[in-house]
């Protein structure tokens, strides 16, 4: 059998203010960015406009692309030239006011003066500032449905409110930080990013649910334990699981990322950071999130009375283990 | 092997063989495949339009309508006012109507216009009676001016004969948007000159003309044209200076679009593209009639606000004309385009495009084998991996893993859900979702074996207990790929449905298929200290 972990023992939980250092920290820098850098970069989808993806017969000389534009009433476009490929994505925010297609007659007319007959359109998307309100509403509404559903899913699964508010936190907690590293690297969010932001809302709460899962289970059978072991004890014990699944979760989206093309860059940057951030606020936020409600709960009771509960939640049912002969 | 066992492995060689059967035929072939999985726009190249119709132009047609009617009905009654103006696209002013007549006018209204509100009976002028269009009919006729334009340009384009096109409103009720998808269209101007044009035909008799311009028509009636006269221009041009031409037509047309039968492209008496059109049996009696009471004098034919051409009446006509293209005449595709949105109707509406989405054919290619080179890299690296470190038991995963990606083509192409780019990250990250269910049982049945369990009870403590945890996290994920379904919008949508069906597949093969692959193994070997590679 290989194994990569064996009867870990970390005191996780004893950690705490290190991952509240780590965590403030990067989500400090990724405001500072935010602040510095005027907001996200948002993509053509959020704020309106045109990008136009053009190939070209052979390799384009940009500088004149850039002159042919600015000189035919695109000055404010951005050429740019797609590494390894004679790809220019040309984004372009004028025109953007009536018919949000206007952009894309621009920019062909512009370089139909220099290049006419040597390149392809290989996509062109307009979209009107009204639509990129829209979407952006629709965007930040199915986020915060999504993480309301949860909230209420993990409460009542796990018959404590604290531990879907945890699982609920440190989902909010990954998403903030991956969007203050996006604003850090200058990365553009478009539909697409946001698709992987709730994925990776997603799976953050997978991995937190493993976990409060083998804490429920552990708790069952241990209740005299303090909670702070019996916790320590259940992320130790999912380890090798937590660490195995994000390893290869993380193979599937880097291989998105490197080989997955243009368009879904920005996407597959999204999930390699989510995955990272997702495991280790499972860890490093949702349960320590959950210890010290606890404490300072049970403290008050105690300070009342002096019997000293312990939260366990309900474990459901299992179906009964099948025969096998 | 004993029953229950049987009966496992029957149901998943049966799913097995059914979802490839839905997504590629049976016998199983390539062409098959190609027709099954529908591929989204972003993938096979195409356009994505979205319109919004400008309902508040129907809004004011219903209000000039109602002003025309206002008007025949206090001429019947001999109500006398100032005048009956639109003073905003949902509400008409009657001004200065007769003090003496205030019932009569009241009783109108009541009795005629049950759709309008009497909002206001005080005006800058004495009398003045405001009507405003009740808030539920406007909101009634708004909708009905989307759907006739929805129908409008469905007819336009099915006659272009693009292919499986999406035609379809989008967006919230006062959004007023229509989402239009043409497949294989990388150059959509044509398709948008198309369904934009109004295609408003009038036939309106000629008062006088033709003038080198507007001023000039106006001095003809002192400065001042007739109310029930207009001024329109002319895309013929003058004979003499070859500048443009005026004529004063009579402001409402003997006949309108309403009363086409047919329109198709012909030649003109000079072998020019023209288009002929034909009136149905109303119109053709209509016509008959004014053409006979008008014999010498000349008839516009009026295309959207411009007269095109400007003939003479020789004799009593009846059922059909001709709409010429001017000094030119039409270039043959703009006859066959015009004859097309004629026979197709007029919009209600005119409609602005807010957003307009081109993917060529290559950039689709290209994508496809982006996402497709992700995918195996992916796949090959996870299968690699899980029969190194789980040995035989990542056999098991591997086939659990491929079943699964069986199983959402299959649902894929039986729910007609078209693949887009972010639909091939979903499948990427159902991969993912998959490979966490194998790893969470396995690891899990190492601790029970570690525990000192035997092989067959540490497989069924392992299956039941996580069973608990996978519902958990499929749920919780399943929740938040349903709300993205829901409030998402195209490509968003197209990424949900991939993550939603991976989900479910994803509970069947992690927990039925794999569980049956470890009870069939250790059946095999009926012996109670049988070990398992893992």
């Amino acid at each position: 059998m290989i194994e990569i972990f064996r009867d870990v023992n970390v005191n996780w939980l004893g950690k705490r203010k290190i991952y509240l250092a780590i965590s403030g920290s990067v989500m400090l820098l990724g405001l500072i960015s935010l602040v510095a850098k005027h907001g996200f970069r948002y993509g053509v989808d959020f704020k309106g406009g045109t990008v136009v993806q053009v190939r070209f017969h052979d390799k384009p000389d940009i500088e004149k692309i850039r002159q042919l534009l600015r000189d035919n009433g695109a000055p404010d476009s951005q050429p740019q030239l797609l590494a390894g490929r004679n790809d220019v994505l040309i984004e372009f925010q004028g025109a953007k006011e009536e018919d949000a297609s206007a952009g894309r007659g621009v920019i062909i007319n512009a370089l139909d003066k220099g290049f006419k007959g040597q390149y392809d359109i290989l996509s062109a998307t307009s979209i009107g500032p009204k639509v990129g309100d829209d979407l952006k509403r629709q965007a930040v509404l199915a986020t915060l449905y999504a993480l309301g559903g949860m909230l209420v899913y993990i409460g009542f699964r796990f018959d404590s409110w604290i531990y879907g508010a945890a699982a609920v936190f440190a989902a909010f907690h990954d998403t903030l930080l991956t969007l203050g590293l996006f604003s850090i690297f200058g990365r553009e969010i478009n539909l697409t990013v946001i698709a992987a932001l709730l994925t990776l809302v997603g799976y953050s709460m997978n991995d937190t649910i493993v976990v409060f899962d083998r804490i429920r289970e552990n708790l069952k059978i241990r209740r005299r334990e303090a909670l702070e072991t019996v916790m320590n004890d259940s992320i130790n014990q999912t380890l090798s699981r937590t660490i195995l699944t994000s390893g290869l979760t993380f193979l599937t989206v880097v291989a998105l990322f490197l080989f997955g093309g243009e368009i879904i860059n920005h996407f597959a940057f999204a999930m390699v950071v989510g995955i990272i951030v997702g495991t280790y606020s499972s860890i490093a936020i949702a349960a320590p999130l959950v210890l010290v409600y606890t404490n300072i709960h049970s403290r008050a009771i105690a300070a009342a009375a002096p019997a000293r509960p312990v939260v366990a939640p309900k474990v459901m049912k299992s179906p009964k283990p099948a025969k096998v002969k | 092997m004993n029953k229950r066992v049987r009966t496992r492995l029957l149901i998943t060689l049966g799913v097995t063989l059914l979802s490839i059967g839905l997504f590629a035929g049976f016998p199983p072939s390539v062409a098959k495949m190609k027709q099954k999985v529908h591929l989204g726009l972003d993938l096979k190249g195409g356009t994505h339009l979205v319109l919004q119709v400008v309902t508040d132009d129907a809004i004011r047609a219903e209000t000039d309508q109602a002003i025309e009617s206002l008007r025949q009905q206090l001429q019947k009654e001999n109500i006398v006012y100032r005048q009956l103006t639109r003073s905003a696209s949902n509400t008409l002013q009657a001004v200065g109507v007769n003090p003496a007549k205030d019932s009569d006018f009241r009783r109108v209204v009541n009795e005629r216009f049950t759709e309008w509100d009497m909002v206001s009976t005080a005006g800058e002028v004495p009398n003045t009676y405001t009507l405003r269009l009740k808030p539920t009919q406007e909101q009634q006729y708004r909708d009905q001016s989307i759907d006739q334009a929805i129908n409008t340009i469905r007819n336009r384009i099915d006659q272009l004969g693009v292919g499986e096109t999406v035609i379809q409103k989008q967006g919230g009720p006062t959004e007023n948007e229509i989402l239009v998808q043409l497949p294989d269209v990388t150059d959509p101007a044509r398709v948008k000159n198309i369904m934009q044009s109004t295609a408003l035909l009038e036939l309106k008799l000629v008062d006088s003309g033709p003038y080198a311009s507007a001023a000039t028509a106006a001095q003809n009636y002192g400065g001042l044209v007739p109310a029930n006269l207009e001024v329109l221009p002319s895309v013929e041009r003058g004979v003499a200076n070859g500048e443009g031409q005026f004529y004063a037509v009579q402001r409402v047309a003997s006949i309108s679009g309403r009363d086409l039968k047919g329109a198709y492209p012909s030649r003109d008496e000079n072998g020019r593209p023209a288009v002929s059109f034909n009136l149905n049996a109303d119109g053709a009696q209509r016509f008959g009639r004014v053409t006979e009471e008008n014999i010498g004098k000349m008839l516009a034919i009026v295309l959207d606000g411009r007269i095109q051409s400007a003939p003479r009446i020789n004799g009593r006509i009846t059922d059909s004309g001709i709409i010429t293209g001017g000094a030119t005449g039409f270039a043959p595709e703009a006859a066959q385009d015009l004859s097309l949105v004629l026979r197709s109707g007029a919009l209600p509406a005119s409609i602005k495009y807010l957003d307009e989405e081109v993917v060529g054919p290559t950039l689709g290619a290209d994508s496809i084998r982006a996402g497709l080179i992700a995918a195996i890299v992916a796949l090959v690296s996870v299968v690699v991996f899980m029969l190194f470190y789980y040995k035989l038991s990542g056999v098991n995963a591997t086939i659990a893993m491929i079943l699964n990606l069986v199983i959402l083509f299959g649902a894929l192409a039986y729910f007609g859900a078209a693949l887009t780019l972010p639909g091939i990250a979903g499948v990427i990250l159902t991969i993912g979702v998959g490979i966490d269910s194998n790893v969470l049982i396995f690891e899990r049945i190492r601790e029970e074996l570690r525990a000192g369990k035997t092989a067959v009870s540490a497989v069924v403590t392992s299956f039941s207990r996580v069973f608990i945890t996978l519902v958990d996290t499929h749920l919780a994920a399943l929740i938040s790929a349903i709300f993205l379904f829901l409030f998402g919008t195209g490509p968003v949508k197209g990424f949900a449905v991939a993550l939603v069906i991976g989900l479910v597949s994803n509970m069947f093969t992690a927990v039925f298929v794999s569980r049956t692959l470890f009870e069939w193994v250790l059946n095999r070997k009926q012996r109670a200290d049988v070990a398992l590679s893992i």
